[in-house]
């Protein structure tokens, strides 16, 4: 009994330690409609929250994360496109926010890293090939 | 060039070796600055936050004067450390309106009875909403507002006693 008690005394103490208000309405109450909660789910997956950096807001506890799971789905909700809401988030953070790699510039020898190595295996083994045809 | 090929995987690894050696003695900045920065403030009208002082609105910081705008909450600890810092700002003559984020009027009426209230105008942001709007990060936060109500510069943290005169220069180039 006294171990469950501290037990619940280590979980409600950091909860207790960002804010006193309950969470926003739709920061862990899913969308009646399950097309638009698939949407929302999404791009909650792939945005970064801000206060543990390291952390998506769908796996995030952080009550400014909840705020973000909130706005998003109640934006879906009222129609916009996800895509739009990660623009409207980029503008704001910078693309550090988002998880979804983007066309910049920066990133294209991500892109090409595929295609080049594919490349250079098919060079590779056309060589081996001659070679064992030619002994 | 197959003698050389040989050394390829050396120079490879010694150029990780370097990255990864340059990469622990750079400082690690883990702060986020808004992206709004130079640009003009979103819209907002927020209910007030303390039983004593009015509700703010976007509109109303767009005073033709250069004006602070503090993000901080009931809740959060460095938000009581600067307190001293905002009074020193106020006693220089400068505005200062703030948000509370995800809060309630009674916590922030305690909080400014116990810390002081150097703020003109505080509204309420219960569910971070302006935050987010604002591309703020975490609270405190100090947005250094100018006349036609651009957001000239962001401060992120609290301010300590060393950051107040640069504070000011920032409010005079705002001008």
């Amino acid at each position: 009994m006294k171990l469950i008690l501290i037990l619940f005394a280590l979980i409600a103490t950091p909860l207790a330690a960002q804010t006193a208000l309950p969470p926003a309405p739709y920061a862990d109450q899913q969308l009646a409609d399950p097309a638009m909660e698939r949407k929302a789910k999404a791009l909650m997956e792939t945005i970064r929250c801000l206060t543990c950096q390291s952390q998506s807001i769908a796996d995030s506890n952080a009550s400014m994360a909840g705020d973000m799971r909130s706005q998003i789905r109640e934006r879906i909700m009222a129609g916009e496109q996800p895509e739009a809401i990660r623009v409207w988030l980029i503008a704001r953070y910078g693309d550090w926010v988002s998880y979804e790699p983007t066309a910049a510039p920066i990133l294209w020898p991500l892109w090409a890293a595929p295609l080049v190595l594919l490349a250079l295996g098919v060079l590779l083994l056309r060589s081996r090939i001659k070679r064992k045809a030619r002994s | 060039m197959r003698k050389l090929l040989i050394w390829l995987p050396l120079a490879l690894f010694l150029g990780f070796i370097a990255l990864f050696s340059s990469g622990l003695f750079q400082p690690d900045d883990r702060i986020i600055h808004s992206r709004l920065v130079g640009q003009p403030l979103p819209a907002f009208t927020l209910p007030a936050a303390a039983s004593d002082r009015p509700p703010l609105a976007s509109s109303q910081l767009a005073s033709g004067q250069p004006r602070l705008l503090n993000i901080f909450a009931s809740w959060c600890v460095p938000c009581a450390a600067e307190a001293p810092q905002l009074d020193a700002l106020k006693a220089a003559g400068v505005q200062i309106d703030a948000i509370a984020i995800r809060d309630a009027r009674p916590d922030v009426d305690a909080f400014l009875k116990r810390n002081g209230n150097p703020y003109a105008r505080i509204g309420l942001d219960a569910r971070s909403e302006v935050q987010i709007a604002l591309g703020s990060s975490g609270v405190p936060e100090t947005f250094v507002i100018d006349g036609k109500g651009r957001i000239a510069y962001q401060h992120v943290g609290e301010i300590r006693a060393d950051d107040v005169p640069m504070i000011l220069d920032r409010l005079r180039a705002a001008q």
